[in-house]
């Protein structure tokens, strides 16, 4: 147990459990609980948005950073996940429709 | 009385309908069932008629009513409904959501049995069912006891110190349908400064201070929580004494956790709760009468159990007869106040024989000769020198 971060006394929470902070989830990351976590072949991906679209958290952000791919192609953006959200559900790598998202197990 | 109080002939689901009018509710939410409907009813024609400014929500189940009713007090609003039985059986669930979110409703419950088989008559059935619900349970024995409590449990309820639901129970039809003369407040002000509405005291759903209520407690946060509701629940008690107290200074009508009736001078008493309580009084006199020295002693306020108050009511007896008007089936004795009883004679280290009868199911009549019965037949036991390990069943057919 030593190792767990110590958490307040009954005395000090909300009671009913109420949350007093809006948006506080933002601090709270999700993402933990990942067995699989894709990741985006930045070469491959067409930028089609579908993924984009499609995450259920949502945890693929459009990134404003220029990318040029092996081949020569230049892309004004590029799509990142963010795995402190992403809950390893595999939606994206299930519907990107050039197989541009691998899946691989996590490994702690 | 002094000039605050109009007395009128009322019915006790009347007498409810007066306390939530008395006490300003905002919101009612609440279905129809036998025996509560009047409480509803009544309710219904003070709004319609400019009595009461309130938002009467119309469900279409109980489960739905205390669920209006949880949103309702959630944003601060003073907050009635009632029901009975299977009422109370389909509001279960919404009854520990109501404790956990700390949200200070007040409910009447027109105590009645349960089904299967139906039956729409009273016992404690419904009422006991909902022991662990985090609840503040009140059982009254007169229409006056039931306005009045029903005012001191918003006194109750809302105070930041307990912040828990509460439930003022009383006899399904004996008590719901039969008028008694009541002293009803001509003006609600003075009820008011009694219990002022106070919406800021507590945690609320605001539009310009949102918070979330509801969430999930993960195994790390959820005992806390829980605990938290323990705690309350035990300050209760002394917010409840407080509150009957100051309604006795300001009104003139007080009634204790528990209240006894010629137990000076006996060995024996008899303690039951709810309308029953008249009858066994009565008895007592006959068997006064008679030359049997039996004392009566009601239990008024069930959660928080009122160890202290009982303790002090029964130390001195030999004898005690609990006349129990539900069944915890299956349980070590299946009376369920006799089984509290029975664990705090064992931790107040009290000898006092204890003795359970199981009386009015499904509104059997108890009339006050079944009380001499009982007597007689207890009075047997102890010549016997006999305790039973069982709960007695009074009048059951063979």
């Amino acid at each position: 147990m030593s190792f767990e971060k110590k958490l307040p006394s009954w005395k000090s929470i909300p009671i009913g459990g109420a949350i007093l902070k809006p948006g506080n989830f933002a601090e709270r990351p999700t993402g933990d609980w990942r067995v699989f976590r894709p990741i985006i072949n930045q070469d491959k991906c067409l930028r089609c948005l579908i993924c984009w679209a499609i995450c259920p958290e949502p945890a693929i952000y459009i990134i404003d950073k220029p990318y040029r791919t092996s081949s020569g192609r230049e892309w004004k953006f590029t799509l990142e996940i963010d795995y402190n959200y992403c809950k390893g559900c595999g939606l994206c790598v299930e519907e990107c429709p050039v197989k541009a998202i691998d899946f691989v197990e996590e490994v702690k | 009385m002094s000039d605050l109080w109009i007395r009128i002939p009322l019915t006790s689901n009347y007498a409810a309908a007066y306390a939530a009018k008395d006490v300003d509710v905002d919101v009612v939410a609440a279905y129809p069932i036998t025996p509560q409907t009047p409480v509803v009813e009544r309710i219904a024609e003070f709004i319609a008629n400019g009595e009461l400014d309130a938002e009467m929500i119309h469900v279409e189940s109980e489960h739905s009513a205390l669920s209006a009713c949880i949103g309702a007090s959630a944003t601060g609003a003073r907050v009635f409904t009632a029901t009975s039985a299977q009422g109370l059986e389909l509001m279960h669930e919404m009854l520990f959501i109501a404790s956990g979110l700390r949200l200070p409703i007040v409910m009447a419950i027109a105590a009645r049995a349960l089904s299967a088989p139906i039956n729409i008559w009273c016992d404690y059935s419904d009422l006991m069912a909902t022991r662990d619900s985090s609840w503040i349970t009140v059982i009254a024995s007169s229409a006056q006891e039931v306005y009045d409590s029903i005012i001191q449990m918003y006194r109750v309820a809302e105070d930041p110190e307990v912040l828990l639901p509460a439930m003022v129970a009383y006899d399904g039809f004996i008590m719901s349908h039969t008028y008694e003369p009541v002293y009803v407040a001509k003006d609600r002000a003075p009820i008011l400064e009694y219990v002022p509405k106070n919406f800021k005291n507590r945690y609320r759903l605001d539009p310009d201070n949102p918070i979330t209520m509801g969430a999930i407690a993960d195994p790390n946060w959820y005992y806390e929580f829980k605990y938290q509701q323990v705690v309350a629940m035990r300050k209760a008690y002394e917010v409840v004494k407080k509150a009957d107290e100051e309604f006795g200074k300001r009104f003139g009508r007080s009634y204790g956790f528990v209240e006894t009736y010629k137990v000076e001078d006996v060995d024996i008493a008899l303690l039951t709760y709810g309308g029953l309580y008249g009858t066994v009084q009565e008895a007592v006199d006959i068997l006064r009468e008679k030359g049997v020295k039996v004392g009566a002693i009601k239990l008024r306020v069930f959660r928080p159990f009122p160890y202290n108050e009982l303790f002090n009511a029964i130390k001195n007896l030999k004898h005690l007869v609990v006349l129990d008007r539900a069944i915890t089936f299956g349980g070590v004795i299946e009376g369920p106040v006799a089984l509290e009883i029975a664990t705090l004679l064992k931790f107040k280290s009290l000898d006092t024989n204890l003795y359970n009868y199981i009386v009015g199911i499904g509104q059997r009549t108890v009339t006050e000769s079944d009380i001499i019965g009982i007597v007689d037949h207890v009075s047997k036991l102890i010549e016997k020198n006999v305790v039973p390990m069982e709960s007695i069943y009074w009048g059951v057919r063979e």
